[in-house]
């Protein structure tokens, strides 16, 4: 078991340095640096960059040097645990970022979880009652949410959160606690923000996994261990979730994998329609300013949190079969 | 086709009886090629045969989406800014005689906003066939004949706007029209080079297997654990602002599908890996075929069925992605036209709520991306040899 959580860590790790070599390398891409997009910004503010202020501003951010030069440079200030400056912002990016990577931590989480409260009571249901008016329904459901892309969702609904209560079911704050300290009040306030975003994140996952339940349980009930466990009596309830859903919960544990950084991906582009204070909006405007530390940071840190967020599911993963136990030592 | 009902029928004379029509019918099936009992499953599956005829007429409009516009996509007029769907009546004094009102635009006294009212006095016929702007049939034949217009032609004075106009005054019925054509054809294409990267990847993972295919299995293990959003964002915003409309749409149709060949990878080496060993291909490689017969003649036709399903259910993530990337202003941009570029209108709650119709880019992505789904769960169930 050892083995493999080692196996599945060291996977992170390599994932981790391609995400961050990634990250870099797509912050270089485009033509042009920060400084050109800081001159052209001024100039549209009717004030000029002189030669030398360009030259001087290419020196405090190292920009003339070659690209792996910049990169190591990079690497070495974020073990230590500095992210750089924010170019756009001057301030060092972690404080850009602020608590918005923890909003987005919080977001997608709150998503996942509700995928899985959502996902296993109506997948066990659709299975057990097959081609119920329950089972219909849940599969229709599944299919919207497959083919609605989230962000169209949360467009709709913005739509008509407008429309019909005349309230905008944007943000994760009320405006009274937008800047506010932490505290319960603002905590509180803040859970009852998370449904909607949760909903929207989590309703493809959602829509996915219960699919995929629905068709494992299947295959498990059909198993002659189940008809023993029935004919000795087992109460009906026993039956079904003392085996055969614990073996059906496998597949489901092993697809957080991706469900994670699907949700992730989908967080940035949900928030921005949503108007979340989440990385999302702010990752678009350090890329269309060509922010490259800020921009970096974002696609890295977000890449990491997926990372460990796919390694504490493989660890679930292997807590609740012992299959893989076995196959790996 | 002929089909087994068919011969069914015939060959239940009174002499045959139950038994011999069973037989017939056994037959049938015995004899018939891999695609004929592929067919005739998938023709069981009624929402996939549903999906197959929507997802043809998709691509109808592709063709044709020159012909079923009726106003030139581009063309912007101030005074015509955001202008309602029109209601059309197909009947005038019981005769049919589709035609719509015109509008007349007017300030709203209290809020000084545009608004739009119809004057029933001034009807505008609504003519099949009739002469709109010049364009090429399927890019050859040129002619100004559109499916449905109003008189006068180019020039006319009047026009029809079914499905409204968005903020530049530009008819969205025709813009969805080219939209389609751009939002689809950029998903095929996109779908084409994730499979070739996909076949010759994964082929490559389960034929040889050993360090190529842990190599190639780690990297799409990385590759998946990867928010793709954010990856998009990054490269999308890399593409020079001064690219022509042609270099970003290949720029982005290739971005797309540097993410997306994962999933086909899968599958393809999944097959290699189930029918290495079998019989028929160890027997080819025994009678001393090539690599390369071994696996062209011998293997990929027996997953061929295979990779077309998994191809149709990557198409509608293709789709998605660059809808979601134009919607961010990332992707495609104007004067390109697509379904993402088009939605990008539709950002702002505040316009939507007062011209909710700029939503409607939202309905063909549903449908396209829920027939794709169908299909391709259709044609995989009807690929596989095991199924019911």
């Amino acid at each position: 078991m050892l083995a493999y959580i080692g196996r599945r860590a060291i996977l992170g790790i390599f994932t981790v340095w391609a995400i961050s070599v990634l990250a870099f390398a797509i912050i270089q891409l485009p033509p042009g640096d920060y400084v050109t997009s800081y001159i052209a910004q001024m100039a549209s503010m009717g004030s000029v960059v002189s030669d030398e202020e360009a030259q001087n501003l290419r020196i405090q951010y190292g920009l003339g040097q070659p690209i792996y030069v910049q990169y190591f440079k990079w690497m070495r200030l974020i073990i230590q645990g500095n992210f750089g400056m924010s170019m756009e912002w001057r301030r060092p990016v972690t404080e850009v970022i602020g608590e918005r990577l923890w909003l987005t931590v919080i977001v997608s989480v709150a998503a996942l979880i509700l995928t899985w409260v959502l996902a296993l009571p109506i997948g066990i249901y659709s299975a057990v009652r097959q081609y119920s008016v329950g089972d219909y329904v849940a599969t229709f459901i599944g299919f919207i949410g497959l083919a609605v892309p989230n962000f169209l969702l949360a467009l709709v609904l913005l739509y008509l959160g407008f429309v019909l209560f005349n309230a905008h079911i944007g943000g994760l704050f009320s405006p009274e606690f937008q800047d506010a300290e932490w505290s319960g009040a603002r905590a509180w306030d803040l859970a009852k923000h998370l449904p909607i975003p949760a909903v929207i994140l989590g309703l493809a996952g959602t829509a996915q996994q219960i699919r995929i339940m629905r068709a494992n349980l299947l295959d498990e009930l059909r198993k002659p261990y189940v008809v023993t466990a029935r004919s000795k009596g087992l109460s009906e309830a026993r039956v079904i979730l003392r085996y055969p859903v614990r073996v059906a919960l496998n597949p489901f544990a092993s697809t957080i994998g991706y469900t994670l950084p699907y949700i992730v991906s989908g967080s940035i582009i949900v928030s921005l329609v949503l108007g979340l204070p989440t990385v999302g909006p702010l990752l678009l405007k350090a890329l269309i300013a060509q922010d490259m530390f800020l921009a970096g940071t974002i696609v890295l840190l977000l890449g990491v949190m997926t990372v460990i967020g796919t390694l504490i599911s493989d660890i679930v993963l292997v807590l609740i079969d012992p299959r893989i136990r076995l196959e790996e030592t | 086709m002929a089909e087994p009902e068919a011969i069914l029928e015939r060959g239940g004379s009174p002499l045959g009886g139950p038994t011999a029509v069973a037989d017939t019918r056994e037959q049938r099936i015995f004899v018939a090629s891999q695609w004929q009992l592929m067919w005739w499953r998938f023709r069981k599956h009624k929402v996939a045969v549903a999906s197959a005829v929507v997802v043809a007429s998709f691509y109808l409009i592709v063709l044709g989406a020159d012909f079923l516009a009726y106003a030139d996509p581009n063309a912007s007029e101030a005074h015509r800014s955001l202008m309602p769907p029109q209601r059309v009546y197909w009947f005038d004094g019981g005769r049919l005689s589709p035609h719509v009102y015109g509008l007349k635009g007017a300030r709203d006294p209290q809020t000084f906003k545009r608004v739009y009212v119809a004057d029933p006095d001034r009807k505008i016929p609504i003519r099949f066939f009739a002469e709109g702007f010049e364009y090429r049939l399927f890019g050859l034949i040129p002619t100004t004949r559109h499916l449905i217009g109003v008189d006068g032609g180019a020039d006319a004075t009047q026009a029809v706007f079914l499905l409204g106009t968005d903020v530049q005054g530009r008819d969205l019925w025709s813009r969805l029209m080219y939209g389609t054509r751009i939002s689809l054809t950029i998903g095929l294409f996109g779908v084409t080079v994730s499979l070739i990267l996909g076949v010759v990847l994964g082929g490559f993972s389960g034929f040889y297997g050993g360090m190529a295919d842990t190599i190639i299995q780690r990297t799409i293990e990385i590759l998946r654990s990867i928010p793709t959003i954010p990856l998009w964002m990054g490269l999308a915003a890399a593409l020079p602002r001064d690219w022509s409309v042609l270099q970003v749409y290949l720029a982005i149709t290739i971005i797309i599908s540097l993410l997306g060949w994962t999933e086909l990878a899968r599958v393809v080496r999944g097959r290699f890996l189930a029918m290495r060993e079998e019989d028929f291909v160890v027997s080819a490689r025994l009678v001393g075929c090539s690599q390369m017969r071994t696996i062209f003649v011998h293997m990929v036709p027996s997953f061929m069925s295979h990779i077309i399903a998994a191809t149709t259910l990557a198409l509608p993530a293709m789709i998605i992605s660059e809808t979601a990337l134009s919607f961010l202003g990332l992707g495609l941009r104007p004067p390109a036209i697509s379904w993402g570029v088009l939605l990008q209108q539709a950002q702002n709650v505040q316009t939507v709520a007062i011209s909710p119709w700029l939503m409607l880019p939202a309905v063909p992505v549903i449908i396209a991306v829920m027939a794709f789904n169908f299909l391709g769960d259709g044609l995989r169930d009807a690929a596989d040899p095991y199924g019911r």
